[in-house]
């Protein structure tokens, strides 16, 4: 039942990134001051939603495994984290060749830019952490509570951020108040997304498979020492 | 009411059950041992008892309450395999530190008190990092014994000791176990912990193999217990 | 399997009496983890000199990577000041906890009667005043290696200093508390806490670089001080939350 969820939505996902990336890099025309290289909007901004959708859910689950001790949301959480840092990684590297391009800098620091790395640096010590710990049930444990830490602390530093350095405000590419997007090039993003989010779906659901039987063998293997 | 009261208790590392819907009650006054081999849940069970660690299904009741409330620790006295007393601090400095997060009402007394009882009247102001072994687990013995707990939860109290201080502590747990209080204690050297047991629970794989009253057999045959149930 | 441990004459001769519920405050139960953890500090002072010693290492480092005497430093002058409090802190936080793993004494600290919150309270008060000291060694050797004349607003400046040196101390102990038992505590430990301190740093580092260069607390900078207080209060409150969930598992 559930691999045929995987294929399923694994086809959807490969049928919804060709299309959308045939409208993208051949449909839709240049965009008049960047060129082509605003194409890469719709990657920067799809992963960059799916990266914090992920770590929200993610926070969620933490919070409902401390609550039930029900390892499925432990899975749920680490899987989530461990493909949006990926996502995360994805924004960071199209923002930086972006900003490049457009500003003649591989960095600026902007607020969002910030708020993702250091959301980047969080998440990666959780990965870390996870690797630290070998006992699973003391591993969901401390790592659902970093999740949360990271989480509230996240939100912080980007209300800080967006306080702050917008304050001298930078070139940011405004999308949602009609900062010079036609309605079409937008559309394009939500599409992308929908397709990001199901690819990113899809590897959460494999990583989840993966903790579910390493969890398994760490049993078996506990009780094989046992006897 | 049970002393100790264990209801339904697992405990899960991973999908690996350690412990597996431990049944136990303990009566007041009554001594138990608890014995199993290396691995076979005792510690993990002794520590759910003192509420070091908590079960992942079920509970544990001490005197009628959750042992993770402050009403239930305070009448335990926990003695596992560290000695929990602090290198940089003396010897009654650490006794003093205790009897204040115990509430009682004269610290400084109470720890003289102790060290006296314990041998350790002359070395009161030295400082544990310079104590020999034996000294040590005296003064551990101390702390357990500070607060005039009515349960006593020990995890192995016979391994690593000395004769003096296997001499204080069996003088020490008589003495409680006169007096009615109630005493838990892991351990595999069945034959000291025989001594003053008056039940015996046997776990087995993280399952109570057996539990029932110590009997003469026991004592005669310590090899008995575990050829009867261990298989 | 269920099991029934009952002595006939021993259940029914014993009679557990209630017990007078002894007063001691919660108070005095976190200050007397507080006291035992400075004595025990002061006693070898290890972390302590440790940590100074340190702090005024970076400090003449420093020197070496820009120079002293140019304009530029009073734009960066918190900044330098905050990077040296919560490296050398580290020293004191990473210590806090670990002190308990020796002889198990963890363990005889969760078996007594105190709530897991007072004791990470107790043991953040202690790591508190530890660290406030090696701040206290560490200003007055800025001011007077760069000729910062830091007393000016000194009572904004307290002010900041210790909002922020909570901060580091709130999460250093958490997480002090939540890497004991691992085996790379000492590498986790940095990782894991340092991008977590990065608002209240960016607040405090900001502040104190307007402090130091005569600017008072206004509208534009006083966002800081806001930030600073609401993360104080924001992991204060989810630490004593979650430390039980933290020690005891």
């Amino acid at each position: 039942m559930r691999s045929k969820i995987l294929l399923a939505l694994g086809a959807v996902c490969a049928g919804l990134l060709t299309w959308d990336f045939y409208r993208i890099f051949d449909m839709l025309p240049d965009e008049a001051n960047q060129g082509a290289i605003y194409r890469i909007i719709y990657i920067h901004v799809p992963s960059a939603g799916t990266a914090f959708t992920f770590f929200t859910i993610a926070m969620l689950a933490s919070v409902l495994y401390l609550a039930t001790g029900k390892f499925k949301y432990d899975a749920v959480s680490a899987a989530l984290i461990e493909v949006g840092l990926v996502f995360a990684g994805i924004v960071l590297v199209t923002g930086s060749i972006w900003a490049r391009i457009i500003w003649g800098v591989w960095w600026a620091w902007e607020a969002r830019l910030t708020t993702m790395l250091i959301c980047w640096l969080t998440y990666a010590g959780y990965l870390m952490l996870r690797r630290a710990v070998e006992e699973p049930t003391q591993r969901a444990r401390l790592s659902a509570v970093l999740s949360i830490f990271g989480f509230a602390e996240v939100v912080i530093v980007y209300k800080a951020n967006v306080w702050w350095r917008t304050l001298h405000p930078g070139p940011v590419l405004t999308i949602r108040n009609g900062g010079g997007m036609a309605p079409g090039m937008e559309n394009e993003i939500y599409w992308n997304m929908l397709a990001f989010v199901c690819l990113a779906v899809v590897m959460v659901m494999v990583r989840m498979r993966q903790e579910e039987i390493a969890r398994e063998i760490d049993s078996l293997r506990r009780m094989a020492h046992s006897y | 009411m049970s002393a100790v009261a264990i209801e339904g208790v697992w405990k899960y590392y991973g999908d690996y059950p350690a412990l597996k819907k431990v049944e136990l009650r303990v009566e007041p006054g009554s001594s138990v041992a608890l014995l199993g081999r290396n691995g076979a849940g005792k510690t993990t069970l002794l520590r759910i008892i003192a509420g070091l660690s908590k079960p992942s299904q079920g509970q544990v009741r001490i005197l009628g309450s959750d042992v993770r409330q402050e009403r239930a620790r305070r009448r335990i006295g926990v003695l596992g395999h560290g000695i929990s007393l602090y290198d940089e601090l003396s010897a009654a400095e650490n006794l003093m530190v205790f009897a204040r997060l115990y509430g009682l009402p004269d610290p400084r007394k109470s720890a003289l008190e102790w060290l006296e009882r314990t041998g350790l009247e002359r070395v009161r102001d030295g400082l544990v990092r310079e104590f020999s072994r034996g000294m040590k687990q005296r003064l551990a013995v101390a702390r357990a014994f500070l607060h005039d707990p009515e349960i006593l939860l020990f995890d192995e109290p016979f391994t690593a000791l000395d004769d003096r201080a296997i001499e204080v502590l069996q003088k020490l747990l008589s003495g409680a176990h006169a007096a009615g209080k109630t005493i838990v204690m892991s351990t595999h050297q069945l034959k000291e912990a025989l001594v003053i047991a008056t039940h015996v629970a046997l776990i087995r794989r993280g399952e109570i193999a057996y539990a029932g009253e110590r009997t003469q057999q026991m004592a005669d045959d310590t090899g008995w217990l575990y050829r009867t149930y261990e298989a | 399997m269920s099991s029934e441990l009952r002595t006939a004459e021993a259940g029914a001769a014993v009679r557990i009496e209630p017990r007078a519920r002894p007063r001691t405050s919660l108070l005095a139960k976190i200050w007397t983890i507080t006291a035992k953890d400075l004595r025990s500090e002061m006693r070898t002072k290890e972390a302590l000199n440790a940590s100074i010693a340190f702090s005024l290492v970076i400090l003449v480092l420093f020197s070496f990577a820009f120079d002293p005497s140019s304009d530029q430093f009073q734009e960066f002058s918190g900044g330098l000041l905050w990077l040296v409090f919560s490296f050398a802190g580290a020293l004191v936080l990473n210590r806090s906890f670990a002190r308990e793993t020796q002889n198990d004494c963890l363990d005889g600290l969760l078996a007594a009667p105190i709530p897991a919150a007072a004791l990470f309270l107790g043991k953040a008060f202690a790591n508190f005043a530890l660290l406030i000291a090696v701040e206290v060694v560490s200003i007055p050797v800025f001011g007077l290696f760069y000729d910062v004349h830091w007393a000016g607003q000194f009572g904004e400046l307290a002010l900041v200093t210790l909002l922020g040196t909570w901060a580091l101390t709130v999460i250093g102990t958490f997480f002090s508390a939540l890497t004991v038992n691992l085996r790379m505590r000492e590498l986790m430990l940095p990782t894991l806490v340092y991008p977590l301190m990065i608002p209240a740093l960016m607040a405090a580092m900001k502040l104190t670089t307007d402090l130091l260069a005569g600017t008072p607390i206004n509208a534009e900078n006083v966002f800081g001080l806001k930030l600073l207080a609401g993360f104080d209060f924001i992991f204060t409150l989810l630490s004593l939350v979650m430390i039980d969930t933290v020690l005891v598992g």
